[in-house]
C-alpha cells in the first residue's frame, strides 16, 4: 500500500520542487521505492532540478491520454535505483489532468512503489486542488514571512475541506510543516519569525527546518537534490526530515545562530 | 537622545509585528472558511432591504452562521443608528 504525500504551500518560489526532490530521494535513500510527480503542466521544473531534463520523452498527460505507458514515461534516476521522477506536460494546460485520469495513474504506481510525493504547483488553482486531492499526507513548506505563512494557512483550509479524505470524512490528511529558508541570526535579531512563532499560527507538527543556505542554489544549478549534498547544512536538515516523516524522533538542528570560533571570525569565514 | 540610547538596539522588532498581523488576519479568515458561499451574497442583500427602511452603514450589520452539532443558529445583529 504506497503512501501519498503531496508537498504543497500555496504560495510560489518557497521551495517545493526543491523539497519534493530531496525528500523523495531521502526515501529513496533509505531503500523505499518512490516516485516523484511533477503536478505543475505548463511549468514543470522538477526535471531540473533533478537532473533529468533531458530525459524526458514522455510525460504525464501522455500517460492520461493513453499516448504513453507508465513505464515509458517514468525516469528512472542515475543516482539511486530506488528513484523515480513522473515529470509534467510542458506544452498542455492544467485542463488536461481530471481526478479520474489522476487516480488511474496513482493506483497503478500504488502497485509497484512505497512513497509517492507529488509536487504541487503554486497556488489553490485546479493543479494544485489535483495534486492534494489523494494525499494521504501533505508536507506545507512555508518560509518564516507574513505572506508565506497565510497563504499555508489557506492550504490547510483546502486539504480540509477539498480532499478525498475530508470529502469521504474518512482519518484527515496527515499535515506536516516545513519551514525553509530558516535564518537564525535574523530570528535572533527581531528581523524573521520564528520556529515558534510559524508553528503557533499554523499549528500543525513541524517536521523539519531548513536553514537557508547557498548549497540550495548550488544543488539546483547542478541538477542534484540538495540532500545529496554530504556537506551542506540543508541537505542534513532534509535527512532529519525524512527520518521525521518515517516516524524517528530526532532533535532539530540549525535553531540557533552558529557560534564562530577566533579563528573562524579571522578568516573571515561564513 | 542620551548616550544610552546609543548602547540600546534602535532596531524595531519587525518580527513581532509580522507576528501580531498574522493572528490577526489569519484568524479573520479561519472564521469566514467554514461559512458557506452563499453567505455573503446574502448578507448583502439583508443589508438591501434594512436600508430601504433605515439609513445604516454595511459595518453596523453582521451575520454570522454557527454549526452546533446538528443545530445550525443564523444570526443576524444590526446596530440601529441612535437617533429619535
Amino acid at each position: 500500500m504506497a503512501e501519498i504525500i503531496v508537498v504543497t504551500s500555496g504560495k510560489g518560489g518557497v521551495g517545493k520542487t526543491t523539497t519534493s526532490a530531496a525528500i523523495g530521494s531521502g526515501l529513496a535513500l533509505r531503500g523505499h521505492k518512490t516516485v516523484i510527480i511533477d503536478f505543475d503542466v505548463g511549468l514543470r521544473n522538477l526535471d531540473l532540478i533533478m537532473g533529468c531534463e533531458r530525459r524526458v520523452v514522455y510525460d504525464f498527460v501522455n500517460v492520461l491520454n493513453n499516448e504513453a505507458n507508465l513505464n515509458q514515461a517514468l525516469i528512472k534516476d542515475k543516482r539511486n535505483e530506488n528513484l523515480f521522477i513522473l515529470p509534467a506536460s510542458q506544452t498542455r494546460d492544467k485542463d488536461a489532468l481530471t481526478l479520474d485520469g489522476v487516480q488511474t495513474i496513482l493506483s497503478q504506481l500504488a502497485e509497484t512503489f512505497d512513497y509517492i510525493i507529488c509536487d504541487s504547483p503554486a497556488g489553490i488553482e485546479k493543479g494544485a486542488q489535483m495534486a492534494l486531492y489523494y494525499a494521504d499526507q501533505a508536507i506545507v513548506v512555508t518560509n518564516p514571512e507574513v505572506s508565506s505563512v497565510r497563504d499555508s494557512d489557506r492550504i490547510l483550509g483546502i486539504l480540509q475541506s477539498k480532499s478525498l479524505r475530508a470529502e469521504t470524512g474518512d482519518e484527515p490528511v496527515k499535515e506536516h510543516l516545513l519551514l525553509t529558508r530558516y535564518n537564525p541570526t535574523r530570528v535572533t535579531d527581531g528581523e524573521m519569525l520564528s520556529v515558534t512563532d510559524v508553528e503557533e499560527i499554523l499549528a500543525i507538527p513541524l517536521l523539519g527546518v531548513i536553514p537557508e543556505s547557498e548549497a540550495v542554489l548550488k544543488a539546483s544549478n547542478q541538477g542534484i537534490p540538495v540532500i545529496f549534498d554530504e556537506t551542506a547544512d540543508a541537505g542534513h536538515a532534509y535527512h532529519d526530515a525524512v527520518a521525521r516523516l518515517l516516524g524517528e524522533k530526532i532533535e532539530f538542528r540549525f535553531l540557533e545562530v552558529e557560534k564562530k570560533g577566533l579563528l573562524k571570525r579571522l578568516l573571515g569565514a561564513k | 537622545m542620551s548616550i544610552f540610547d546609543y548602547f540600546k538596539s534602535n532596531k524595531t522588532n519587525s518580527a513581532s509585528l509580522a507576528m501580531e498581523r498574522l493572528q490577526v488576519i489569519v484568524a479573520h479568515e479561519r472564521g469566514m472558511r467554514n461559512q458557506p458561499n452563499y453567505l455573503p451574497k446574502m448578507q448583502q442583500e439583508i443589508i438591501e432591504v434594512i436600508k430601504k427602511y433605515i439609513p445604516i452603514d454595511n459595518d453596523q450589520v453582521s451575520v454570522t452562521l454557527d454549526n452546533n452539532d446538528g443545530c445550525s443558529i443564523l444570526e443576524l445583529n444590526v446596530t440601529l443608528p441612535n437617533n429619535n
